[in-house]
């Protein structure tokens, strides 16, 4: 059940144009605001019309400008997690999570009980929308699109009106469902930490345009991007010594983040900023930096007044940043092995 | 109570709770429906409709009730036609007194319907229709009970308006005891007579006591909907 997206919208002076198709479980759009990705899912969702193209899950087309095909939003069967999550102040929270079974038969993605548990809210249940919190509210709005049977689930910065505090509470249980469920999720977001943690699919959108389209691990260091992220790399969880510092081993070198609530070989992504990484040649000898990863370059370019160098850490790519002069110094060319100092490594906090 | 009220008088206000309840009852969908129209609608014309709906407000009753009487009366082209087809007969009957009530009061049952819907989220309507909610059912189990407060509140105002309307009423169907007399016509007609002073005060304080009660419900009604809004 493949999401296939190709189409065209002009808005006022904003023009859209995309195509891309969802090759993973949880597939992010990524951009900064305004570039595009709300009116992208609003598309998907039926409610907004686009210029021109075709929109279909699967089999099934949503829409089809020259077929002269639109299919109507309660026929589509998407779920849609708005950014400010809408639930119905005139119903319980119990009445807001049956609503879509009112008008929709058929086996749901997961019956009621076991949403309720998976989300933790079971008791809000008898409560109106009003005595919810934000990170509440959220989470029953996430519930009550699973509950409608939707073959999709579009997730709209789910997470962008609600403070760290209640991200932090709510991040987990994304984190179950895109693990727990076969549904395709199509998440917008533009907070890097929350599509590296939960999405396997990136597609970065600016200006109504897609700049790069792939897995989530690789998708940030293609050329031609604005190179602030240097990338993501995946590694596994080792240990927490008694200093509060867990250790994660990753295949080129380990690398330490202040102390991770996660079993012990669970899998995680982290996020490196490409000015947060600093290349030596060789074994950097008695420093601060603990995060060691042996690299090979394989692509140089310039950037403005500094040199984005593309790295290959053990088949994953990372692209740095460093200044003119440091590139010559160290002789920086592709297949030059050096070792990479990554000074933060940025994990969604819990 | 019953011995303070002669018999006429009982049928003056029993007469004027049926004329007023069927007013209400039957101009409220068409209430609904109009209010959709004009906080929702976009269409040529539109501004021409609520000029239409809003003239009862600000023309002379009087006014009203010749227009009613012209059209509706036996030989006028509403009236007559209505007559001929289903033998309803409006003019000078109460149900030509509760058709003058209900487009007196239409005015007011269709803002306060208006207002509310304008305030409503569209985008819990869009929500609901990602859901599975077709128009229909996005209309009655969102729109309509988001409604509630202003239909609640154009009820009683409309109802109020209907057990006060007088200049319509009485150009439109005449004062006739037992069939189109409300109580203010009844008023009108015991102050008209001599030594009906009496009973024109009784009437008086009656129709204050349905009056205040209106308003007691409506302000009920308005305190609930901003706590349900505070909270």
């Amino acid at each position: 059940m493949n999401l296939v997206v190709d189409i065209g919208k002009r808005l006022g002076g904003f023009d859209l144009a995309v195509r891309f198709e969802q090759t993973g479980r949880v597939t992010a759009l990524y951009g900064p605001s305004g570039s595009g990705k709300t009116t992208i899912v609003n598309c998907v969702a039926g409610l907004v019309r686009p210029d021109r193209g075709r929109i279909a899950l699967g089999e099934i087309v949503l829409f089809d400008a020259d077929a002269g095909i639109d299919l109507a939003p309660h026929r589509r069967r998407v779920g849609y997690v708005f950014q400010d999550a809408r639930l119905f102040p005139h119903l319980s929270v119990r009445a807001n999570l049956s609503y879509g079974g009112w008008f929709r038969r058929g086996a749901p993605v997961a019956d009621f009980a076991g949403i309720v548990d998976l989300l933790g809210i079971g008791p809000l249940l008898d409560r109106r929308p009003r005595d919810l919190s934000g990170g509440e509210k959220q989470r029953v709005a996430i519930g009550r699109a699973l509950l409608a049977h939707p073959r999709l689930l579009l997730m709209d910065e789910p997470l962008a009106a609600l403070d760290r505090g209640r991200r932090a509470e709510i991040l987990p249980y994304l984190e179950r469902l895109a693990d727990g469920m076969t549904l395709p999720i199509l998440y917008v977001s533009h907070a890097i930490e929350e599509v590296a943690r939960l999405a396997d699919q990136g597609v970065i959108i600016e200006a109504g345009k897609i700049v790069a389209d792939g897995p989530i691990d690789r998708v940030f260091a293609r050329e031609g991007r604005d190179h602030a992220i240097g990338g993501i790399l995946s590694a596994r969880v080792i240990a927490t010594d008694a200093d509060g510092v867990t250790a994660l081993a990753h295949a080129d070198g380990r690398l330490y983040v202040p102390r991770l609530l996660k079993p012990v070989g669970s899998e995680v992504r982290v996020v490196i900023r490409a000015r947060d990484i600093a290349l030596v040649l060789g074994e950097p000898g008695i420093i601060s930096i603990r995060n060691r990863l042996a690299a090979l370059v394989t692509s140089l370019a310039e950037d403005g007044d500094e040199i984005a160098v593309t790295l290959d850490v053990a088949g994953t790519p990372l692209v740095a940043r460093v200044t003119r002069g440091g590139a010559r110094e160290l002789g920086l060319a592709p297949g030059v092995a050096v070792t990479a100092l990554i000074k933060a490594v940025a994990l969604e906090e819990r | 109570m019953a011995e303070i009220f002669t018999a006429e008088e009982w049928t003056a206000i029993a007469l004027s709770l049926r004329v007023a309840c069927v007013a209400v009852v039957a101009s409220l969908p068409l209430g609904i429906a109009v209010a959709l129209l004009l906080a929702r609608g976009r269409f040529p014309g539109r501004t021409l409709l609520s000029a239409v709906v809003h003239l009862p407000l600000v023309m002379p009753p009087v006014v009203t009730g010749f227009l009613l009487l012209l059209a509706f009366g036996r030989k006028g082209p509403v009236g007559a036609f209505l007559d001929e087809h289903f033998g309803i007969v409006l003019a000078f009957r109460w149900t030509g007194a509760a058709l003058a009530c209900a487009v007196m009061g239409f005015p007011l049952m269709v803002r306060a319907i208006a207002l509310s819907i304008e305030a409503i989220d569209t985008r819990l309507e869009q929500a609901a229709s990602t859901l599975g909610a077709g128009r229909i059912a996005v209309f009655l189990t969102v729109t309509l009970p988001l409604a509630l407060p202003g239909i609640l509140a154009g009820t009683v105002l409309s109802f109020a308006r209907a057990l006060g309307e007088f200049g319509a009423t009485i150009t439109f169907v005449s004062n006739i005891p037992g069939e189109t007399q409300t109580i203010p016509s009844a008023i009108y007609s015991l102050i008209q007579t001599p030594g009906g002073d009496g009973a024109a005060l009784r009437l008086t304080a009656m129709s204050v006591a349905i009056s205040l009660g209106a308003l007691l419900v409506s302000e009920a009604i308005a305190r609930r909907a901003r706590r349900e809004e505070a909270r």
